[in-house]
């Protein structure tokens, strides 16, 4: 029997739809010509203005230090949270998981504005740590779904077996419970520490002078067209980071389910 | 009261379910003790209790003489095997086998020779890298015992520590089970819904219904002499018999009218019951003998006449049903020790003899017509060693 072209045809159509944007977006980061339209030769000249660029090294800075800070406080505020829910079988846990969940469902632009008429209403300087406690907010609720999703699959007879083997709470949360739920935790905090370094909509409302992050900073050389190949180059590096750290964390998970089902 | 376990006037509710009422108990010291009922009768609670995973609302547990009652699980010198093995995933093997032991801070040195004797015991020496997804279901079992086993237990909990394997492993596992209590000797508290394995193992066996203890005794005494018709049913197969005592024929036997059944039984008078007395009785299956000519009459046998119904040829054995008189329908089994392609066997339908001893009857102390509902009926159609009830709880 022929074989259809069908599902090949898709595919091919699917990966230009994808990547052919991503793909100029490079070839333009070494593009002479300023504004992209044209080929107009080779150049290393907007990554030279980008290394030169003091503001965009500040702006990355603050986002690093804010994604570590949120993803942090998230994994462990979130892990603790989602123990709760899965634990706890309150009435106010209802209740809990619709507060846990909502921020997933809240567009952003919601939580942005809510997040800055209170920082404005309590009087909270806008800054950096204003940054951390809206990523933290929004961080928590991911977090705490993707380790319930885990918990929900850990058998706490396992729990029980540690005491019965004379653990006490903490070895057997320490040995036998975290063991088990890492996997979900290490996901958790790699999508608050995504998320955090991405987001855009929330961080524009909080930030104060001075602390803007590398999305929000790019948003505004954006305004100014002659900053768009520089802008190229910083994604084209962006990218590059991307793909290093996604290779890699498969590289080490391929070695860890060696000996996993 | 000087058993090496003991729980004394156990009470537990789950909301409005009572899972034990006023539950007591003697385990001795050393012996194979099973906790046998159908799912929700209360057996797997009180293992918890025993753990120390569930708290009484009533009652004490005493190990050796000590109230362990309070106690927490992680101080309790008994070890649980659990229904699902409960194996640490993120451990080999001997790391999983080697956790009581780490602990308990006990010399590195000794954890290793102690482990290492275990996994001998279990025979999976050559296996001890190996994680737990990687063995199979009778290891992963073997892998539960020796990891109990090694803290040296006062008593080994085991729930229904089979359930999850197939049946030739099963009865397997049920041997070597066998063999390590005789090797180490602990005392065995095993809870189970299935009473071929807690016949085969046990040295007693408790009977639970809805919470409460029907009878304990010996696999023999609790088969062959049932103190009540749940015991009777739930345990093996049996025909009832309700009626009352017409005539005390002698000290040790006595007449009894049924009713709807032609002739009066003789039954053996243990309970030593007065004339006019409602009785229950139970008659195994097997007890019958079924024949197409009439058996010749003796004063301590009863006869009856009747036509087969319903015929399971089980290789091993042969179950009839024989209605008499309308309203009875007798289950009759018989074991085949001679080529039965040699002989014409009865059939469906054929007019048949069943007869029995008088001492082969048991008289109940109570009995409860619900109970009826575990017989395994001619619909049914299922052989004997098919537990009732095969879903795990």
């Amino acid at each position: 029997m022929k074989r259809s072209r069908l599902p090949g045809l898709t595919v091919l159509i699917l990966l230009v739809f994808f990547y052919l944007p991503i793909v100029i977006l490079v070839i333009n980061s070494f593009n002479l010509h300023k504004y992209g339209g044209e080929w107009s030769g080779f150049t290393l000249k907007w990554y030279v203005r980008l290394f030169q660029d003091d503001a965009v090294w500040h702006a990355l800075r603050n986002s690093l230090i804010i994604a570590g800070v949120s993803t942090a406080a998230s994994t462990v505020l979130g892990t603790l949270a989602a123990y709760a829910l899965h634990r706890s079988n309150d009435r106010f846990q209802k209740i809990h998981h619709g507060l846990i969940y909502m921020p997933l469902v809240l567009p952003d632009i919601l939580m942005g504005m809510s997040l800055l008429l209170f920082f404005v209403a309590v009087g909270f300087q806008l800054g950096l740590t204003s940054i951390c406690i809206a990523h933290i907010t929004f961080c928590i609720s991911y977090v705490a779904m993707v380790v319930l999703a885990r918990l929900q699959d850990f058998d706490f007879s396992m729990m029980e077996a540690a005491y019965d083997l004379g653990a006490n709470s903490w070895t057997a949360t320490t040995r036998v419970l975290l063991p088990a739920l890492a996997p979900g935790i290490t996901a958790g905090a790699l999508l608050a520490f995504t998320l955090s370094i991405d987001d855009f909509v929330i961080t524009f409302f909080v930030a104060g002078p001075g602390s803007s992050t590398l999305p929000v900073h790019i948003y505004s050389m954006m305004k100014h067209s002659r900053f768009m190949p520089v802008i190229n180059a910083l994604s084209t590096l962006l990218l590059l980071v991307t793909f290093v750290a996604v290779g890699s964390s498969q590289l080490i998970n391929k070695q860890k389910g060696a000996d996993l089902p | 009261m000087s058993g090496f376990l003991e729980f004394e006037g156990i009470s537990k509710s789950f909301g409005d379910l009572k899972a034990l009422d006023n539950v007591s108990l003697s385990i001795r010291q050393g012996e194979i003790f099973s906790l046998l009922g159908p799912s929700g009768c209360g057996k797997t609670t009180l293992l918890r209790i025993c753990a120390g995973f569930e708290m009484p609302d009533a009652g004490r547990v005493l190990l050796n003489g000590k109230d362990i009652t309070d106690l927490p699980p992680n101080r309790r010198a008994v070890n649980t095997i659990f229904q699902n093995y409960a194996l640490f995933p993120n451990m080999t093997l001997r790391e999983n086998i080697a956790f009581g032991l780490q602990i308990a801070k006990v010399p590195k040195k000794e954890i290793a020779d102690r482990v290492e004797t275990m996994l001998q015991l279990v025979q999976l020496e050559h296996h001890a890298h190996k994680r737990p997804h990687q063995i199979s279901g009778g290891q992963k079992q073997r892998v539960a015992i020796a990891r109990a086993l090694v803290n040296r237990p006062q008593v080994l909990l085991l729930d229904e520590p089979l359930a999850a394997l197939d049946l030739k492993l099963r009865q397997r596992m049920l041997v070597e089970l066998d063999g390590i209590h005789d090797e180490v000797g602990t005392t065995f508290v095993y809870v189970t819904h299935d009473q071929s394995e807690a016949m085969g193992l046990s040295d007693r066996i408790a009977v639970f219904n809805h919470g409460v203890v029907e009878q304990v005794g010996s696999s023999t005494e609790i088969y062959e002499a049932p103190r009540t018709s749940f015991t009777a049913a739930f345990i093996g197969d049996t025909n009832f018999f309700n009626g009352r005592v017409c005539e005390r024929i002698d000290s040790e036997y006595c007449q009894i009218e049924i009713e709807g059944l032609e002739p009066r039984l003789r039954f053996f008078n243990d309970k030593n019951l007065r004339e006019q007395v409602r009785v229950d009785l139970s008659v195994r299956p097997e007890k019958f003998s079924i024949s197409r000519t009439q058996p010749a009459p003796d004063p301590l046998s009863n006869t009856l006449r009747g036509t087969v119904e319903d015929v399971i040829y089980l290789g091993s054995h042969t179950k009839w049903w024989v209605r008499v008189n309308e309203e009875y329908l007798i289950s009759v089994t018989s074991q085949h020790s001679r080529f039965l392609l040699d002989s014409k066997p009865i059939r469906w339908n054929e007019a048949v003899w069943i007869s029995w001893h008088a001492d082969d009857g048991y008289m109940l102390e109570r009995y409860d017509e619900n109970d009826e509902a575990l017989l395994v009926l001619s619909d049914a159609g299922l052989p004997d060693d098919i537990p009732p009830d095969e879903e795990a709880e």
